[in-house]
């Protein structure tokens, strides 16, 4: 019976515990029901996920007001695998955050970091499993600007900055995407996705439709960071409290390339709408231009958190990559690259929260000697950099390959090119971190630091060895990415 | 093309142009949050000119009334005005703390402050 109601639960759960964890203002108590609600949203998820693999898409109407009034909750494949990446990541950074937090957070602010964890990811939760355009804004806002709270919780006073930056940049593109979602509603007078999708190809040469779809892109694009609309990333990343990076470096950024996915294919009718508003040779250029700039950029950071961002920037280019491709297997990479690249780039920063709890410092000269002292958190590290540089039998070799197959399927072999060269840009940077790690003496005075707490590296294990479970055998994800590709082109009239 | 039968329109185009410009203009960081108000208004005005009906009502039953405005557009704009509100709020907020942690709420003052510290 309460199966029946798992669409709306998914949301409403953490979105009621986020005011209850501001009522008990108690960190402990805080953290225990942060806790129990993100697992119990990854239980609703991978029920939800299973759902839709054996009875297909799931459409629940809100107070039973029926769809196109009512507000529409709609699970297909796509947004069933994104909510299990986007909880899955939740529920393992919650016993992460217990200890990074209190080193990381003022003590009397524990209780407000929970309350804006849980509300963040409602709001993430909500945008990816709603079926309405105008609902989806409500909730990216939700998520928005919670995230701005979170990063402001860093200590670094640079992190006031880089939230305000942020809160500046995601406010403009939340707005274009309402002028996008106005233009919709003005020409067709529906803003729930199914009728959207059904109404709009057939005013594809409209004017308010064109300049629908640009105002979407461009605010998305911002949401996403995508070059050069990036520029808010790199700082909110590395002064944020690690708990905090992680959360948003695997799921926000992931949420807002399938927003990208859902309103291109979706709600604009897949790869028809290219033949009027040629945005996928735009997102393909820009994505590319990501890719090798944004790594670039990486090489000559110093501090291995932005280090890590940029390297993020450029990961999101495969993925808009993957979208621009319009072909099953591009579409398919992409879409497993969002939970891939959530799985190593979640190891990685979780790594960087235990070397910050126990050195102090994410600078790559306080790297020096730490294969040594911490190596269970060093070999995270390297897992996580081989899966970001593509290495074979790691999740990135497996996005890559289906990337690159997807650009020879076009005969876009300059493309499958800026693939392998910014892998090799990747392996540069990853080095960097391994060799300060491995090959450099420790500095004196280092021997009493030791390895991580246990709740710190159980999680970070747990990513890790994803990692290479889905790199070995990728067949279960890629099963799920590639019937959701299907449903998007196929499903295109 | 029937320019003053679309004039408001065109306050949207220059409201959004003004709100836009004061953001990326301004070093004054208060200057930018209102730029974004002034940005975000113009939507709101769009959202409602788009609902309007020539010579509609407001939507309430009556006799003698055939013709109505759809509210959905106005209904939505309540919702984004909520959320602007927030914004706002959490925006000013920030800036109080920018001026506790570095004495001033200009830009480039502060890109110099960060500039110093590596």
């Amino acid at each position: 019976m309460i199966s029946v109601h798992l669409p709306v639960l998914q949301v409403v759960v953490p979105l009621m515990a986020a005011p209850t964890c501001m009522i008990l203002r108690n960190g402990k108590a805080a953290w225990v029901l942060a806790l129990v609600i993100t697992w119990a949203a990854f239980a609703v998820a991978l029920s939800l996920l299973l759902q839709v693999i054996h009875g297909g898409p799931i459409s629940y109407a809100i107070g039973g007001w029926a769809a196109p009034w009512g507000i529409e909750y709609r699970v297909d494949m796509l947004n069933a695998f994104v909510l299990v990446i986007v909880t899955s990541i939740g529920a393992l950074v919650v016993p992460f955050a217990r200890a990074s937090v209190e080193r990381e957070v003022a003590s009397d602010r524990i209780y407000l970091f929970y309350t804006m964890y849980l509300l963040c990811l409602a709001g993430l939760l909500g945008i990816t499993i709603t079926g309405d355009a105008f609902n989806l804004f409500v909730f990216l806002e939700i998520s928005s600007l919670s995230s701005y709270v979170l990063i402001s919780l860093g200590r670094d006073r640079r992190a006031l900055t880089a939230s305000f930056r942020y809160l500046i940049m995601g406010t403009i593109g939340a707005t274009f995407y309402i002028i996008g979602v106005g233009m919709m509603y003005m020409a067709t007078g529906t803003l729930n996705m199914a009728d959207l999708a059904a109404r709009l190809p057939a005013m594809a040469d409209s004017r308010t439709v064109h300049m629908a779809l640009a105002f979407l892109t461009v605010g998305i694009s911002l949401k996403l960071a995508l070059f050069p609309l990036h520029l808010w990333l790199p700082n909110a990343y590395a002064f944020a409290p690690t708990a905090v990076t992680v959360f948003l470096a695997a799921t926000a950024t992931k949420v807002a390339v399938y927003v990208m996915i859902r309103i291109v294919y979706t709600v604009f009718g897949g790869p028809a709408i290219f033949e009027q508003v040629p945005i996928d040779k735009v997102l393909m250029g820009l994505g590319m231009l990501s890719m090798i700039g944004a790594s670039l950029v990486a090489v000559f950071q110093d501090n291995v958190k932005r280090l890590l961002a940029y390297s993020s920037l450029s990961q999101i280019g495969y993925m808009i990559l993957g979208l621009s491709l319009a072909n099953v297997n591009g579409l398919a990479g992409g879409i497993v690259h969002i939970f891939n690249h959530a799985m190593m780039k979640g190891a990685l920063f979780m790594a960087m929260g235990c070397i910050f709890y126990r050195v102090g410092s994410v600078q790559i000269d306080a790297l020096a000697g730490l294969g040594r002292r911490m190596p269970f958190t060093m070999a995270g590290v390297v897992v996580g950099g081989l899966s970001l540089v593509g290495a074979p039998l790691t999740v990135g070799f497996v996005s890559k390959w289906y990337l690159i197959q997807g650009a020879l399927d076009r005969g876009l072999w300059p493309v499958a090119l800026v693939i392998l060269v910014s892998g090799l840009l990747a392996l540069v940077y990853v080095w960097r971190i391994v060799e300060a790690a491995y090959f450099r003496p420790s500095p004196d005075g280092a021997s009493e630091i030791q390895e991580a707490p246990l709740s710190m590296l159980i999680p970070l294990g747990v990513l890790s060895v994803t990692c290479i479970v889905f790199g070995i055998d990728a067949t279960a994800t890629m099963d799920v990415a590639f019937a959701a590709a299907r449903a998007l082109i196929g499903g295109a009239p | 093309m029937d320019v003053p039968g679309l004039y408001n329109y065109w306050i949207v185009v220059v409201l959004m142009m003004i709100g836009f410009y004061v953001v990326i203009a301004q070093g004054n960081l208060v200057k930018k949050i209102f730029g974004l108000n002034i940005f975000q208004v113009g939507v709101f005005v769009f959202y409602i000119s788009m609902g309007k009906v020539d010579g509609g009502t407001a939507p309430i039953l009556e006799e003698g009334f055939k013709v109505y405005t759809n509210p959905i557009p106005s209904v939505l704009i309540l919702t984004a005005i909520v959320v602007g509100i927030a914004t706002m709020a959490l925006g000013l907020a920030l800036v109080v703390r920018i001026r506790e942690a570095y004495g001033t709420i200009e830009e480039d003052e502060i890109e110099k402050q960060e500039g110093e510290v590596p």
